[in-house]
């Protein structure tokens, strides 16, 4: 549907435009579309994490403003944007106001890298992994520009602090990937999807690979600063981190991009370990505009685990951070990709 | 021979003000942080910024008048504190209040104490990063609170106790409200520990954290969770019993750790141990007086007087000097709260910035407490 969709649209663009003018429009376009995601996303997301929290702490939520609360989030959007940007004295003015821009151009680039569906995809490169491994990790340049800029200590230490921490789960979010690189032989997302037509890779992989999702949703939490790693933002600690002062829209920025950032770590665990848009053993596989559906509601079960995460645990001290990533998970991971090899050398993997 | 230095890397330290608005602070405390990175050199408290002069404004009122002050000192034990002042000027007139009066101001104390524990593990939980604690902490206060209300008319500043006696007696709904709470809050307390006592993480935060040892606690003047959590017998309830616990049989909690963890389990095996007391007495509150009749103008006679009662925060002590007027010549309360305080410096000192925010809200403060 898609495909006849996107097909229709560029028959239409050539009979309007010259040649050469129509990829322009469609890049475009396609850019208009996913800016919409990027903000529905957004905003869904906020409200979702407010109802879930309310769910986990004995209360209601947001539930006033449109059918269910489902405005709220706008609202409280326009109510960002109409608030005064607040400057500060003797800040880094230029790092000061570029860093909100770093954070979320990009997780809104990442965004355009997955899979929603064989024929919903931004772009589909033969490095996608790696490419949205290098994008996760430029989202803390942004953080520690603001945490360096704001001419804070509080901002200052929180941004230490993000540092330190993605520096070191950034080699846990690789080398998980990596285990499942070793059983799809391709860096290419669509690829990685082809391969899981046999079952998804966390049933193929089994053990090992199961191993790796742990791994992967731990530092993946880590990676997106939720708890039990908000360190960065540590509300009791720091007051609010290094978005301390940022005030209207470009908190806002950082806000959005947090939840993003959230959304991309489980899409990158749905297309890598779930399958991506393939239903549970295939069974509406030959409707592919369902592909989206199953995506999103895979995607959005892994949400739900985050945040379940935040609202139960308790956060960890920094060198305790520290501790588990370099001699627990690190060490479990190394061995895991061992162990991954010898299956797939050995051929012992589960194929349906 | 070649020698190669390395480049100095000149490290500083520098100072950092926690408050007097930070969420850790829980009102209006003035941290003084000396800090290397994350690692705490030294930590200063900077008081005042809540001093009412409670204690000048006392000698100018009248001793109904002190209570209702009371109140606004640790604003969470407030019962406890209205029953000190008035245990105060009974003793020095000699007035023996009847049963009753014991009773239910002892049943209300550990109420208080309840409450006040509640709160305060849900603070406990926010302080270490888990918020959902907050919510659960307040669902069972809100309950000890509605049983206030129907009571006094007060959820917080109570104003219940008056020398003499009680304002008013119980409502007749009282001990079914309070056995309704006791038989929910048993269901409810082994959630605490489901939630956050038994969370690998909340005792990897508090364990080994914030050792005070018992010399040390001592010298300090420490009372309460935190003098108990290192091991020092301290319970006033226990070494001199006023009002009708001496009628009741109870164990303290006592812990001899001394970190972290032991003033935090402390503090959940006293809301058990209240709920014991309050089961003890609540089934036979003797009949009588509820008030007895005093001079509405009550002179001490001449001397000095002292009373001690146990918060929920430690050892409160009323010291009142009278001249024989119709108020205190001098009036001076020994508040848990500074002197918990005051080892702040001594038990965080060579710990992270988090373990400060941890430390603290074991301590437990109630900067009202601390300033007066």
């Amino acid at each position: 549907m898609f495909l006849e969709i996107t097909q229709q649209i560029h028959q239409w663009l050539l009979s309007l435009l010259p040649e050469t003018a129509v990829p322009y429009v469609e890049m475009v376009l396609i850019a208009v579309v996913y800016l919409a995601l990027f903000a529905v996303l957004g905003l869904f997301l906020v409200l979702l994490e407010r109802r879930v929290a309310a769910w986990f702490q004995l209360r209601i939520g947001p539930n006033r403003v449109g059918f269910q609360g489902v405005l709220q989030t706008i609202a409280d959007a326009l109510k960002l944007v109409s608030k005064e940007l607040v400057g500060i004295k003797k800040a880094d003015k230029f790092l000061y106001n570029l860093a909100p821009y770093f954070v979320i151009i990009t997780s809104l680039t990442a965004l355009g890298l997955f899979p929603f569906s064989p024929y919903f995809q931004g772009f589909d490169i033969n490095i996608g992994i790696f490419l949205l491994i290098a994008l996760s990790s430029i989202g803390v340049i942004g953080i520690l520009m603001a945490g360096w800029s704001s001419n804070n200590k509080y901002s200052l230490i929180g941004a230490m602090r993000s540092g330190v921490q993605t520096i070191s789960y950034e080699l846990s979010i690789g080398l998980s990937l990596l285990t499942m690189v070793l059983l799809t032989g391709s860096l290419q997302l669509s690829e990685i999807v082809e391969v899981q037509k046999n079952g998804w890779l966390i049933l193929q992989g089994h053990i090992p690979a199961f191993i790796a999702f742990v791994i992967f949703i731990i530092a993946g939490t880590a990676e997106t600063n939720r708890t039990p790693f908000d360190m960065v933002e540590a509300e009791s600690e720091l007051g609010a981190g290094f978005h301390t002062e940022y005030s209207g829209m470009k908190f806002a920025y950082f806000f959005l991009a947090e939840f993003i950032n959230m959304f991309i770590i489980c899409a990158i665990a749905t297309t890598v370990f779930f399958g991506a848009w393939l239903s549970p053993f295939g069974i509406t596989d030959s409707i592919v505009w369902l592909g989206p559906f199953w995506f999103m509601a895979k995607t959005f079960v892994l949400i739900f685990l985050m945040m379940w995460f935040r609202w139960t645990f308790p956060r960890l001290r920094v060198d305790q951070l520290l501790t588990l990533e370099w001699k627990y998970l690190l060490p479990i991971n190394l061995v895991n990709i061992v162990l991954m090899a010898v299956l797939v050398w050995q051929n012992l993997i589960i194929q349906f | 021979m070649l020698t190669t230095t390395a480049p100095e890397i000149k490290s500083e330290e520098y100072f950092i003000n926690m408050g007097p608005q930070h969420p850790a602070t829980h009102g209006v405390l003035r941290l003084v942080l000396t800090i290397d990175g994350e690692i705490i050199k030294k930590v200063e408290p900077d008081l005042g910024y809540i001093h009412r002069s409670i204690e000048k404004m006392c000698e100018s009122d009248s001793y109904q008048q002190i209570v209702h002050l009371t109140d606004r000192m640790d604003y969470l034990s407030s019962h406890i504190n209205n029953e000190a002042v008035c245990l105060t000027v009974e003793n020095a007139l000699q007035l023996e209040v009847t049963d009753r009066i014991n009773v239910i101001r002892t049943i209300m104390g550990e109420l208080t104490r309840i409450s006040s524990h509640c709160l305060w593990w849900g603070v406990m939980g926010m302080d270490v990063g888990a918020l959902t604690t907050y919510f659960y902490g307040f669902r069972d206060r809100e309950l000890i609170n509605d049983i206030f209300e129907e009571t006094c008319g007060a959820r917080l500043t109570m104003n219940y106790a008056i020398p003499g006696g009680l304002m008013y007696d119980i409502h007749p709904n009282f001990v079914k409200r309070v056995k309704e709470f006791i038989v929910h809050f048993k269901t409810k307390l082994p959630e605490y520990d489901r939630l956050l006592t038994d969370n690998v993480i909340f005792q990897k935060r508090m364990v080994g954290v914030g050792l005070l040892s018992k010399e040390d606690a001592i010298s300090f003047g420490a009372s309460g969770p935190v003098g108990r959590g290192s091991g020092y017998s301290c319970d006033v309830r226990k070494h001199h019993p006023y009002s009708a616990l001496d009628k009741v049989s109870f164990t303290e909690s006592l812990l001899t750790a001394g970190d972290s963890f032991a003033r935090y389990k402390v503090r959940i095996m006293e809301m058990w141990e209240s709920m014991s007391i309050i089961e003890q007495l609540i089934d036979n509150i003797p009949e009588g007086d509820f008030r007895l009749t005093t001079n509405a103008v009550i002179k001490l006679p001449k001397g000095e007087f002292y009373q001690k009662v146990e918060t929920a925060r430690g050892e409160l002590g009323v010291f009142i000097i009278s001249t024989g007027t119709k108020s205190p010549y001098r009036l001076k309360f020994r508040s848990p709260g500074l002197s918990n305080l005051s080892l702040l410096n001594h038990i965080t000192v060579g710990g992270k910035i988090a373990d400060l925010v941890a430390t603290m809200a074991t301590i437990d403060i109630v900067v009202p407490d601390i300033d007066r």
